[in-house]
Protein backbone atom coordinates (compact mmCIF):
# COMPACT_ATOMS: atom_id res chain seq x y z
CA UNK A 1 0.00 0.00 0.00
CA UNK A 2 2.93 2.22 0.72
CA UNK A 3 5.21 3.20 -1.73
CA UNK A 4 7.70 1.13 -0.41
CA UNK A 5 5.71 -1.86 -1.75
CA UNK A 6 6.15 -0.47 -5.53
CA UNK A 7 6.08 -3.22 -8.22
CA UNK A 8 4.79 -2.42 -12.05
CA UNK A 9 1.26 -3.74 -12.46
CA UNK A 10 1.11 -7.00 -14.39
CA UNK A 11 -2.42 -5.75 -16.33
CA UNK A 12 -2.48 -8.27 -18.17
CA UNK A 13 -2.30 -10.70 -15.56
CA UNK A 14 -5.46 -8.56 -14.14
CA UNK A 15 -7.63 -8.31 -16.96
CA UNK A 16 -7.68 -12.36 -17.02
CA UNK A 17 -9.88 -11.71 -13.54
CA UNK A 18 -12.14 -9.24 -15.79
CA UNK A 19 -14.29 -11.56 -17.39
CA UNK A 20 -15.83 -8.94 -19.71
CA UNK A 21 -12.62 -8.31 -21.67
CA UNK A 22 -12.36 -11.75 -22.63
CA UNK A 23 -13.93 -10.72 -25.99
CA UNK A 24 -12.03 -10.10 -29.45
CA UNK A 25 -11.68 -6.77 -29.73
CA UNK A 26 -11.96 -6.13 -26.19
CA UNK A 27 -14.21 -3.26 -24.47
CA UNK A 28 -12.51 -0.49 -24.06
CA UNK A 29 -14.07 0.39 -21.10
CA UNK A 30 -12.79 3.77 -19.74
CA UNK A 31 -15.89 5.00 -17.42
CA UNK A 32 -14.29 3.78 -14.02
CA UNK A 33 -14.69 6.47 -12.66
CA UNK A 34 -18.83 6.11 -12.55
CA UNK A 35 -18.52 2.25 -11.87
CA UNK A 36 -15.63 -0.36 -11.85
CA UNK A 37 -15.80 -3.70 -13.50
CA UNK A 38 -16.33 -6.39 -10.77
CA UNK A 39 -12.65 -9.23 -10.95
CA UNK A 40 -13.97 -12.94 -10.20
CA UNK A 41 -12.49 -13.14 -6.75
CA UNK A 42 -15.34 -10.30 -5.63
CA UNK A 43 -17.79 -12.28 -7.59
CA UNK A 44 -17.05 -15.83 -5.63
CA UNK A 45 -16.91 -14.14 -2.26
CA UNK A 46 -20.56 -13.62 -2.63
CA UNK A 47 -21.46 -16.22 -4.43
CA UNK A 48 -19.66 -18.18 -1.22
CA UNK A 49 -21.71 -16.37 0.99
CA UNK A 50 -25.47 -17.20 -1.43
CA UNK A 51 -24.14 -21.02 -2.00
CA UNK A 52 -23.21 -21.86 1.06
CA UNK A 53 -24.09 -19.36 4.20
CA UNK A 54 -26.59 -17.06 3.23
CA UNK A 55 -28.14 -16.08 6.14
CA UNK A 56 -29.01 -12.99 8.01
CA UNK A 57 -25.97 -11.76 10.45
CA UNK A 58 -25.99 -10.57 14.47
CA UNK A 59 -28.59 -12.78 15.34
CA UNK A 60 -28.95 -16.54 14.16
CA UNK A 61 -27.64 -18.79 16.69
CA UNK A 62 -26.81 -21.37 13.81
CA UNK A 63 -23.59 -22.04 12.40
CA UNK A 64 -23.81 -20.57 8.89
CA UNK A 65 -25.64 -17.27 10.34
CA UNK A 66 -22.15 -16.67 12.76
CA UNK A 67 -19.72 -17.35 9.90
CA UNK A 68 -22.29 -14.87 7.88
CA UNK A 69 -21.48 -12.37 11.26
CA UNK A 70 -18.24 -13.30 10.98
CA UNK A 71 -17.28 -12.29 7.37
CA UNK A 72 -19.40 -9.18 7.63
CA UNK A 73 -17.21 -7.91 10.20
CA UNK A 74 -13.94 -9.08 8.58
CA UNK A 75 -15.11 -7.09 5.61
CA UNK A 76 -15.16 -3.58 8.14
CA UNK A 77 -11.60 -4.74 9.79
CA UNK A 78 -10.24 -4.85 5.64
CA UNK A 79 -11.85 -1.34 5.32
CA UNK A 80 -10.92 0.12 8.37
CA UNK A 81 -7.07 -1.21 7.87
CA UNK A 82 -7.30 0.74 3.86
CA UNK A 83 -8.10 4.15 5.03
CA UNK A 84 -5.87 3.71 8.28
CA UNK A 85 -9.00 4.16 10.78
CA UNK A 86 -7.77 4.18 14.05
CA UNK A 87 -10.73 1.85 15.29
CA UNK A 88 -12.60 -0.41 13.13
CA UNK A 89 -15.89 0.45 14.44
CA UNK A 90 -15.61 3.40 12.96
CA UNK A 91 -16.55 2.12 9.68
CA UNK A 92 -20.35 2.41 8.52
CA UNK A 93 -21.21 0.98 5.77
CA UNK A 94 -24.46 2.43 4.11
CA UNK A 95 -25.57 2.16 0.75
CA UNK A 96 -23.13 4.43 -1.15
CA UNK A 97 -20.84 7.70 -1.06
CA UNK A 98 -24.56 9.40 -1.46
CA UNK A 99 -25.64 7.42 1.77
CA UNK A 100 -23.07 8.28 3.67
CA UNK A 101 -23.38 11.96 3.25
CA UNK A 102 -26.70 12.13 3.76
CA UNK A 103 -26.21 10.62 7.17
CA UNK A 104 -24.14 12.92 8.30
CA UNK A 105 -26.12 16.04 6.73
CA UNK A 106 -28.92 14.91 8.58
CA UNK A 107 -27.60 13.06 12.20
CA UNK A 108 -24.24 15.46 12.63
CA UNK A 109 -26.09 18.33 10.92
CA UNK A 110 -29.31 18.14 12.82
CA UNK A 111 -27.97 19.00 16.10
CA UNK A 112 -24.96 20.50 14.90
CA UNK A 113 -25.98 23.13 12.19
CA UNK A 114 -28.04 25.87 13.03
CA UNK A 115 -29.80 29.53 11.25
CA UNK A 116 -26.72 31.73 10.29
CA UNK A 117 -24.31 28.94 9.96
CA UNK A 118 -22.14 28.44 7.07
CA UNK A 119 -20.75 25.50 4.89
CA UNK A 120 -17.98 25.20 2.81
CA UNK A 121 -18.42 24.11 -0.21
CA UNK A 122 -15.95 23.82 -3.53
CA UNK A 123 -16.19 24.33 -7.18
CA UNK A 124 -16.00 20.58 -8.17
CA UNK A 125 -18.83 19.23 -5.79
CA UNK A 126 -20.25 16.30 -7.15
CA UNK A 127 -24.12 16.62 -6.63
CA UNK A 128 -24.09 13.93 -3.97
CA UNK A 129 -21.76 16.38 -1.70
CA UNK A 130 -23.49 19.13 -2.68
CA UNK A 131 -27.19 18.52 -2.72
CA UNK A 132 -27.14 17.24 0.74
CA UNK A 133 -25.74 20.56 2.28
CA UNK A 134 -28.34 22.64 0.46
CA UNK A 135 -30.77 20.68 1.70
CA UNK A 136 -29.45 20.99 5.31
CA UNK A 137 -29.09 24.84 4.79
CA UNK A 138 -32.92 24.84 3.58
CA UNK A 139 -33.78 22.77 6.74
CA UNK A 140 -32.00 25.08 9.43
CA UNK A 141 -31.40 28.50 7.69
CA UNK A 142 -27.47 28.04 7.20
CA UNK A 143 -26.07 29.28 4.13
CA UNK A 144 -23.57 27.84 1.53
CA UNK A 145 -20.57 29.12 0.79
CA UNK A 146 -17.63 27.83 -2.05
CA UNK A 147 -14.36 27.71 -2.16
CA UNK A 148 -13.91 29.08 -6.26
CA UNK A 149 -11.36 27.13 -8.61
CA UNK A 150 -8.49 28.64 -10.60
CA UNK A 151 -8.40 28.90 -14.29
CA UNK A 152 -6.24 25.33 -14.02
CA UNK A 153 -9.21 23.61 -12.40
CA UNK A 154 -7.17 23.79 -8.59
CA UNK A 155 -8.54 25.20 -5.55
CA UNK A 156 -7.91 28.93 -4.98
CA UNK A 157 -6.28 28.65 -1.62
CA UNK A 158 -5.77 32.43 -1.55
CA UNK A 159 -9.07 33.08 -0.91
CA UNK A 160 -9.33 30.91 1.97
CA UNK A 161 -8.78 33.47 4.55
CA UNK A 162 -12.01 34.95 3.03
CA UNK A 163 -14.23 32.05 2.46
CA UNK A 164 -13.70 30.74 6.56
CA UNK A 165 -15.29 32.92 8.83
CA UNK A 166 -16.31 32.13 12.83
CA UNK A 167 -19.52 30.99 11.28
CA UNK A 168 -18.10 28.40 9.03
CA UNK A 169 -19.22 24.66 11.15
CA UNK A 170 -18.28 22.48 8.10
CA UNK A 171 -16.28 22.03 5.08
CA UNK A 172 -17.28 19.58 2.75
CA UNK A 173 -14.64 18.46 -0.23
CA UNK A 174 -14.24 16.50 -2.82
CA UNK A 175 -10.96 14.45 -2.41
CA UNK A 176 -10.59 14.29 -6.02
CA UNK A 177 -12.65 15.59 -8.80
CA UNK A 178 -14.88 13.62 -10.92
CA UNK A 179 -14.87 16.09 -13.56
CA UNK A 180 -11.35 17.70 -13.95
CA UNK A 181 -9.50 14.95 -11.92
CA UNK A 182 -8.02 17.90 -9.54
CA UNK A 183 -6.57 16.48 -6.39
CA UNK A 184 -7.45 18.29 -3.45
CA UNK A 185 -4.31 18.92 -1.07
CA UNK A 186 -7.50 18.12 1.76
CA UNK A 187 -4.51 18.28 4.61
CA UNK A 188 -4.02 21.94 4.10
CA UNK A 189 -8.08 22.37 4.54
CA UNK A 190 -8.49 19.77 7.42
CA UNK A 191 -5.55 22.61 9.03
CA UNK A 192 -7.56 25.39 8.31
CA UNK A 193 -10.77 24.33 8.83
CA UNK A 194 -10.06 22.87 12.39
CA UNK A 195 -8.03 26.42 13.11
CA UNK A 196 -11.64 27.97 12.04
CA UNK A 197 -13.46 25.38 14.65
CA UNK A 198 -15.06 24.00 11.80
CA UNK A 199 -15.24 19.91 10.93
CA UNK A 200 -14.74 18.67 7.66
CA UNK A 201 -16.47 15.66 5.69
CA UNK A 202 -14.32 14.35 2.71
CA UNK A 203 -15.76 12.89 -0.31
CA UNK A 204 -13.37 10.42 -1.19
CA UNK A 205 -15.27 8.36 -3.87
CA UNK A 206 -12.43 8.90 -6.28
CA UNK A 207 -9.57 8.81 -4.36
CA UNK A 208 -9.45 5.83 -2.34
CA UNK A 209 -10.44 3.36 -4.85
CA UNK A 210 -7.03 4.83 -6.48
CA UNK A 211 -4.49 5.51 -4.05
CA UNK A 212 -3.75 5.03 -0.41
CA UNK A 213 -5.74 7.45 2.08
CA UNK A 214 -4.92 7.47 5.43
CA UNK A 215 -7.38 9.55 7.87
CA UNK A 216 -5.50 9.53 10.65
CA UNK A 217 -2.89 11.96 8.34
CA UNK A 218 -5.82 13.58 6.62
CA UNK A 219 -7.06 14.31 10.10
CA UNK A 220 -10.76 14.46 8.73
CA UNK A 221 -13.51 14.16 10.78
CA UNK A 222 -15.41 12.37 7.89
CA UNK A 223 -15.08 10.63 4.80
CA UNK A 224 -16.99 8.81 2.78
CA UNK A 225 -17.08 6.45 -0.32
CA UNK A 226 -18.62 3.65 -2.55
CA UNK A 227 -17.78 0.03 -3.03
CA UNK A 228 -18.43 -0.06 -6.55
CA UNK A 229 -16.08 2.61 -7.51
CA UNK A 230 -13.69 0.41 -6.52
CA UNK A 231 -13.77 -3.66 -7.93
CA UNK A 232 -16.70 -3.97 -5.22
CA UNK A 233 -20.34 -4.45 -5.86
CA UNK A 234 -22.88 -1.97 -6.35
CA UNK A 235 -24.97 -1.33 -3.21
CA UNK A 236 -22.29 -0.86 -0.26
CA UNK A 237 -20.39 2.65 0.37
CA UNK A 238 -18.90 3.46 3.72
CA UNK A 239 -18.95 5.76 5.92
CA UNK A 240 -15.71 6.53 8.55
CA UNK A 241 -15.93 9.13 11.23
CA UNK A 242 -14.31 10.08 14.18
CA UNK A 243 -15.85 7.92 17.68
CA UNK A 244 -16.03 11.11 19.44
CA UNK A 245 -18.59 12.29 17.09
CA UNK A 246 -20.30 9.52 15.86
CA UNK A 247 -20.56 8.69 19.36
CA UNK A 248 -22.32 12.06 19.75
CA UNK A 249 -25.08 12.02 16.78
CA UNK A 250 -28.27 10.77 16.71
CA UNK A 251 -29.35 7.88 14.93
CA UNK A 252 -29.56 8.38 11.43
CA UNK A 253 -32.74 5.60 10.81
CA UNK A 254 -34.53 4.02 13.22
CA UNK A 255 -35.53 0.52 12.96
CA UNK A 256 -34.02 -3.45 13.77
CA UNK A 257 -30.57 -3.44 14.58
CA UNK A 258 -30.06 0.07 15.73
CA UNK A 259 -31.46 -0.27 19.51
CA UNK A 260 -30.56 -1.64 22.64
CA UNK A 261 -33.96 -2.12 23.90
CA UNK A 262 -37.17 -1.25 22.93
CA UNK A 263 -40.33 -0.10 24.85
CA UNK A 264 -43.48 1.42 23.80
CA UNK A 265 -42.73 5.36 23.80
CA UNK A 266 -39.60 5.50 23.87
CA UNK A 267 -36.05 3.25 22.72
CA UNK A 268 -32.04 3.36 23.60
CA UNK A 269 -29.79 2.98 20.78
CA UNK A 270 -27.18 0.39 19.88
CA UNK A 271 -23.14 1.59 20.32
CA UNK A 272 -21.55 2.93 16.97
CA UNK A 273 -21.69 1.75 14.13
CA UNK A 274 -24.69 -0.31 14.69
CA UNK A 275 -26.58 2.48 15.85
CA UNK A 276 -25.78 3.99 11.89
CA UNK A 277 -26.70 0.20 10.54
CA UNK A 278 -30.77 0.14 10.88
CA UNK A 279 -32.78 -2.71 8.99
CA UNK A 280 -30.63 -6.19 7.24
CA UNK A 281 -27.32 -4.51 5.53
CA UNK A 282 -26.18 -5.86 2.03
CA UNK A 283 -24.58 -8.24 3.50
CA UNK A 284 -22.75 -10.11 0.40
CA UNK A 285 -22.11 -6.77 -1.04
CA UNK A 286 -20.23 -5.96 2.34
CA UNK A 287 -18.63 -9.22 1.69
CA UNK A 288 -17.93 -8.23 -2.02
CA UNK A 289 -16.26 -5.29 -0.95
CA UNK A 290 -14.11 -6.90 1.60
CA UNK A 291 -12.59 -9.15 -1.10
CA UNK A 292 -12.35 -5.38 -3.21
CA UNK A 293 -10.38 -4.45 -0.53
CA UNK A 294 -8.02 -7.39 -1.02
CA UNK A 295 -8.13 -7.62 -4.50
CA UNK A 296 -6.79 -3.79 -4.74
CA UNK A 297 -4.36 -4.48 -1.93
CA UNK A 298 -2.91 -7.13 -3.24
CA UNK A 299 -2.46 -5.41 -6.62
CA UNK A 300 -0.85 -2.36 -4.62
CA UNK A 301 -1.79 0.72 -4.41
CA UNK A 302 0.97 2.58 -5.17
CA UNK A 303 1.74 0.98 -8.48
CA UNK A 304 -2.05 1.09 -9.40
CA UNK A 305 -1.08 4.66 -8.99
CA UNK A 306 1.36 5.16 -10.74
CA UNK A 307 -0.41 3.00 -13.76
CA UNK A 308 -2.98 5.09 -13.80
CA UNK A 309 -0.98 8.67 -13.63
CA UNK A 310 1.23 6.66 -16.92
CA UNK A 311 -2.05 6.06 -18.55
CA UNK A 312 -3.19 9.72 -18.09
CA UNK A 313 -0.10 11.32 -19.19
CA UNK A 314 0.00 9.14 -22.15
CA UNK A 315 -3.85 10.12 -22.64
CA UNK A 316 -3.06 13.89 -22.95
CA UNK A 317 -0.12 13.65 -25.43
CA UNK A 318 -2.63 11.90 -27.77
CA UNK A 319 -5.67 13.22 -27.21
CA UNK A 320 -3.87 16.72 -27.91
CA UNK A 321 -2.92 16.05 -31.21
CA UNK A 322 -6.52 16.18 -32.19
CA UNK A 323 -7.90 19.36 -33.72
CA UNK A 324 -10.08 21.51 -31.72
CA UNK A 325 -10.04 19.85 -28.74
CA UNK A 326 -10.53 21.20 -25.29
CA UNK A 327 -9.14 19.51 -21.99
CA UNK A 328 -9.86 20.43 -19.27
CA UNK A 329 -8.48 20.69 -15.87
CA UNK A 330 -5.14 20.68 -14.62
CA UNK A 331 -1.87 19.15 -16.03
CA UNK A 332 -1.46 15.56 -15.46
CA UNK A 333 0.78 15.33 -12.70
CA UNK A 334 -1.40 17.50 -10.88
CA UNK A 335 -4.68 14.87 -11.60
CA UNK A 336 -6.34 11.85 -10.96
CA UNK A 337 -6.97 9.35 -14.03
CA UNK A 338 -9.86 11.29 -15.32
CA UNK A 339 -9.80 13.27 -18.92
CA UNK A 340 -12.96 15.86 -19.29
CA UNK A 341 -12.89 17.01 -22.92
CA UNK A 342 -15.05 18.56 -25.52
CA UNK A 343 -14.23 18.32 -29.52
CA UNK A 344 -15.15 21.23 -31.00
CA UNK A 345 -18.34 21.37 -33.60
CA UNK A 346 -18.95 17.82 -31.98
CA UNK A 347 -21.86 16.96 -29.63
CA UNK A 348 -20.27 15.01 -26.33
CA UNK A 349 -23.04 12.83 -27.16
CA UNK A 350 -21.78 12.07 -30.15
CA UNK A 351 -18.68 11.72 -29.35
CA UNK A 352 -19.79 9.19 -27.05
CA UNK A 353 -22.16 7.41 -29.12
CA UNK A 354 -19.87 7.12 -31.93
CA UNK A 355 -17.00 5.85 -30.25
CA UNK A 356 -19.54 3.40 -28.73
CA UNK A 357 -19.71 1.88 -32.33
CA UNK A 358 -16.03 1.46 -31.76
CA UNK A 359 -16.57 -0.76 -28.61
CA UNK A 360 -15.20 2.17 -26.70
CA UNK A 361 -17.34 3.23 -23.10
CA UNK A 362 -17.12 6.78 -22.12
CA UNK A 363 -18.70 9.47 -20.40
CA UNK A 364 -20.77 12.22 -21.63
CA UNK A 365 -22.95 14.26 -20.07
CA UNK A 366 -22.72 16.96 -16.90
CA UNK A 367 -21.49 13.99 -14.79
CA UNK A 368 -23.78 15.16 -11.68
CA UNK A 369 -21.83 18.14 -11.22
CA UNK A 370 -24.07 21.13 -13.06
CA UNK A 371 -22.19 23.95 -11.17
CA UNK A 372 -19.01 23.41 -12.42
CA UNK A 373 -20.63 22.47 -15.96
CA UNK A 374 -21.54 26.33 -15.55
CA UNK A 375 -18.20 27.37 -14.07
CA UNK A 376 -16.48 25.84 -17.05
CA UNK A 377 -19.27 27.18 -19.78
CA UNK A 378 -20.02 24.07 -21.08
CA UNK A 379 -23.88 22.45 -21.36
CA UNK A 380 -21.46 19.11 -20.66
CA UNK A 381 -18.19 17.35 -21.37
CA UNK A 382 -17.36 13.71 -22.70
CA UNK A 383 -15.16 12.51 -19.93
CA UNK A 384 -12.50 9.39 -20.69
CA UNK A 385 -11.48 7.28 -17.06
CA UNK A 386 -8.67 5.01 -16.33
CA UNK A 387 -7.90 2.06 -13.63
CA UNK A 388 -5.76 -1.05 -13.16
CA UNK A 389 -6.97 -2.78 -15.79
CA UNK A 390 -6.86 -0.21 -18.63
CA UNK A 391 -4.27 -0.38 -21.29
CA UNK A 392 -2.18 1.70 -23.39
CA UNK A 393 -4.09 -0.03 -26.24
CA UNK A 394 -7.49 1.33 -24.78
CA UNK A 395 -6.26 5.01 -25.15
CA UNK A 396 -4.80 4.12 -28.88
CA UNK A 397 -8.61 3.02 -29.52
CA UNK A 398 -9.86 6.01 -27.68
CA UNK A 399 -7.71 8.07 -29.61
CA UNK A 400 -8.36 5.97 -33.25
CA UNK A 401 -12.65 6.38 -32.48
CA UNK A 402 -12.16 9.93 -31.86
CA UNK A 403 -10.31 10.98 -35.35
CA UNK A 404 -13.22 8.51 -36.83
CA UNK A 405 -16.06 10.73 -34.96
CA UNK A 406 -13.87 14.23 -36.24
CA UNK A 407 -13.98 12.93 -39.90
CA UNK A 408 -17.59 11.72 -39.61
CA UNK A 409 -19.08 15.15 -38.10
CA UNK A 410 -16.86 17.48 -40.34
CA UNK A 411 -17.49 15.73 -43.54
CA UNK A 412 -18.07 19.33 -45.15
CA UNK A 413 -17.88 22.81 -43.62
CA UNK A 414 -21.16 23.88 -43.08
CA UNK B 1 -27.35 -0.79 -37.23
CA UNK B 2 -24.86 2.62 -36.47
CA UNK B 3 -26.60 5.13 -35.80
CA UNK B 4 -24.09 7.59 -37.39
CA UNK B 5 -25.68 7.00 -40.74
CA UNK B 6 -26.04 9.59 -43.95
CA UNK B 7 -29.64 10.75 -43.41
CA UNK B 8 -28.95 11.87 -39.57
CA UNK B 9 -26.25 13.33 -40.60
CA UNK B 10 -27.74 15.20 -43.77
CA UNK B 11 -30.26 16.55 -41.36
CA UNK B 12 -27.71 17.65 -38.83
CA UNK B 13 -25.61 19.31 -40.92
CA UNK B 14 -28.15 20.82 -43.21
CA UNK B 15 -31.63 21.19 -40.89
CA UNK B 16 -34.49 21.77 -42.71
CA UNK B 17 -36.49 24.81 -41.27
CA UNK B 18 -33.47 26.28 -38.88
CA UNK B 19 -34.66 29.71 -37.51
CA UNK B 20 -36.99 31.49 -35.58
CA UNK B 21 -40.52 33.34 -36.95
CA UNK B 22 -40.67 36.78 -36.29
CA UNK B 23 -44.24 36.62 -35.15
CA UNK B 24 -45.41 32.98 -34.20
CA UNK B 25 -48.90 31.82 -32.95
CA UNK B 26 -47.18 29.34 -30.65
CA UNK B 27 -43.70 29.41 -29.71
CA UNK B 28 -42.08 27.24 -26.93
CA UNK B 29 -38.92 25.95 -25.81
CA UNK B 30 -37.87 23.37 -23.29
CA UNK B 31 -34.36 21.47 -22.73
CA UNK B 32 -33.58 17.34 -21.59
CA UNK B 33 -32.38 17.52 -18.05
CA UNK B 34 -30.10 14.84 -18.97
CA UNK B 35 -28.16 16.70 -21.24
CA UNK B 36 -28.64 19.99 -21.47
CA UNK B 37 -29.63 19.68 -24.84
CA UNK B 38 -32.74 23.00 -25.77
CA UNK B 39 -34.99 23.26 -28.60
CA UNK B 40 -37.15 26.08 -29.44
CA UNK B 41 -40.10 25.68 -31.97
CA UNK B 42 -42.11 28.33 -33.81
CA UNK B 43 -45.23 27.83 -35.36
CA UNK B 44 -48.03 29.95 -37.36
CA UNK B 45 -50.97 28.07 -37.35
CA UNK B 46 -53.93 28.90 -39.99
CA UNK B 47 -57.62 27.36 -39.61
CA UNK B 48 -55.66 24.83 -37.62
CA UNK B 49 -53.04 24.13 -40.12
CA UNK B 50 -49.48 24.46 -39.51
CA UNK B 51 -48.19 27.20 -42.25
CA UNK B 52 -45.13 27.35 -41.16
CA UNK B 53 -42.36 25.92 -38.43
CA UNK B 54 -38.82 26.71 -37.56
CA UNK B 55 -37.22 25.74 -34.97
CA UNK B 56 -33.52 26.61 -33.17
CA UNK B 57 -31.12 25.19 -30.32
CA UNK B 58 -28.38 23.05 -29.49
CA UNK B 59 -27.78 19.50 -29.00
CA UNK B 60 -26.30 16.05 -30.29
CA UNK B 61 -27.16 14.95 -33.93
CA UNK B 62 -30.37 12.92 -33.05
CA UNK B 63 -32.33 15.40 -31.07
CA UNK B 64 -31.27 18.26 -33.74
CA UNK B 65 -31.60 15.46 -36.79
CA UNK B 66 -35.22 14.25 -34.85
CA UNK B 67 -36.51 18.04 -35.04
CA UNK B 68 -35.13 18.74 -38.65
CA UNK B 69 -37.32 16.02 -39.65
CA UNK B 70 -40.01 16.67 -37.20
CA UNK B 71 -40.31 19.84 -38.91
CA UNK B 72 -40.41 18.47 -42.26
CA UNK B 73 -43.27 16.33 -41.33
CA UNK B 74 -45.79 18.82 -39.78
CA UNK B 75 -45.47 21.68 -42.04
CA UNK B 76 -49.28 21.38 -43.86
CA UNK B 77 -50.74 18.77 -41.13
CA UNK B 78 -53.28 20.05 -38.56
CA UNK B 79 -52.52 20.43 -34.87
CA UNK B 80 -54.79 17.85 -34.17
CA UNK B 81 -52.89 14.97 -36.03
CA UNK B 82 -49.31 16.84 -34.46
CA UNK B 83 -51.45 15.57 -30.84
CA UNK B 84 -51.44 12.01 -32.04
CA UNK B 85 -47.92 11.80 -33.12
CA UNK B 86 -46.11 9.13 -30.75
CA UNK B 87 -42.92 7.57 -29.27
CA UNK B 88 -43.45 4.81 -32.15
CA UNK B 89 -43.91 7.89 -34.93
CA UNK B 90 -40.94 9.54 -34.21
CA UNK B 91 -39.15 5.88 -34.15
CA UNK B 92 -40.02 5.35 -37.24
CA UNK B 93 -38.99 8.51 -38.86
CA UNK B 94 -35.45 8.31 -36.89
CA UNK B 95 -35.29 4.48 -38.69
CA UNK B 96 -33.07 3.02 -36.71
CA UNK B 97 -33.02 1.87 -32.93
CA UNK B 98 -31.74 4.33 -30.68
CA UNK B 99 -30.70 3.00 -26.37
CA UNK B 100 -33.16 4.60 -24.10
CA UNK B 101 -30.71 7.62 -23.56
CA UNK B 102 -30.77 8.54 -27.11
CA UNK B 103 -34.47 7.74 -27.35
CA UNK B 104 -35.04 10.97 -24.90
CA UNK B 105 -32.90 12.95 -27.56
CA UNK B 106 -34.92 11.61 -30.87
CA UNK B 107 -38.14 12.54 -28.53
CA UNK B 108 -36.86 16.25 -27.62
CA UNK B 109 -38.44 18.07 -30.49
CA UNK B 110 -41.66 16.25 -30.03
CA UNK B 111 -42.26 16.58 -26.66
CA UNK B 112 -41.42 20.87 -26.98
CA UNK B 113 -43.87 20.98 -29.81
CA UNK B 114 -46.42 19.08 -27.54
CA UNK B 115 -45.64 21.16 -24.67
CA UNK B 116 -46.26 24.50 -27.12
CA UNK B 117 -49.28 23.26 -28.62
CA UNK B 118 -51.52 21.50 -25.99
CA UNK B 119 -49.16 21.97 -22.64
CA UNK B 120 -48.60 18.18 -22.48
CA UNK B 121 -45.65 18.19 -20.39
CA UNK B 122 -44.20 14.87 -20.49
CA UNK B 123 -42.33 13.05 -22.64
CA UNK B 124 -44.06 11.20 -25.55
CA UNK B 125 -45.04 7.52 -24.61
CA UNK B 126 -45.00 8.58 -20.61
CA UNK B 127 -47.58 11.47 -20.77
CA UNK B 128 -50.80 10.97 -19.16
CA UNK B 129 -53.31 12.51 -21.97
Amino acid sequence: MHTSDFRPLDVQAIREDFPIFAETPPLAFLDSAASTQTPRPVVEAMDAYYDTYRSNIHRGIYRISEEATDQYEKARQKVARLINAPRTDEIIFTRNTTEAINLVAYSWGSVNIQQGDEIVLTDLEHHSNLVPWQMLAQRTGASLRYLEITDQGLLDFTQLQDVFTEKTKLVAITHVSNVLGTINPIQSVVDAAHAAGAKVIVDAAQSVPHFHVDVQQLDCDFLAFSGHKMCGPTGVGVLYGKMELLEEMPPFLGGGSMIRSVERDISTYADVPAKFEAGTPSIAEAIGLGAAVDYITQAGLASMHVHEQELTKYAHERLQEIEGITIYGPAPHQKAGVISFNIEGIHPHDVAGILDTHNVAIRAGHHCAQPLMKKLDVIATARASFYLYNTHEDIDRLYDGLQKAQTLMTRRTK
Amino acid sequence: MNIYQEELLDHYENPSNYGTLPNPDISHEEDNPLCGDRIRMDLLVEDDIIKEVRFCGHGCTISLAAASMLTEKIEGKTLTEVKNLSRDDIMDMIGIPLGPVRVKCALLALKVLKAGAYGIKGWPGEENE
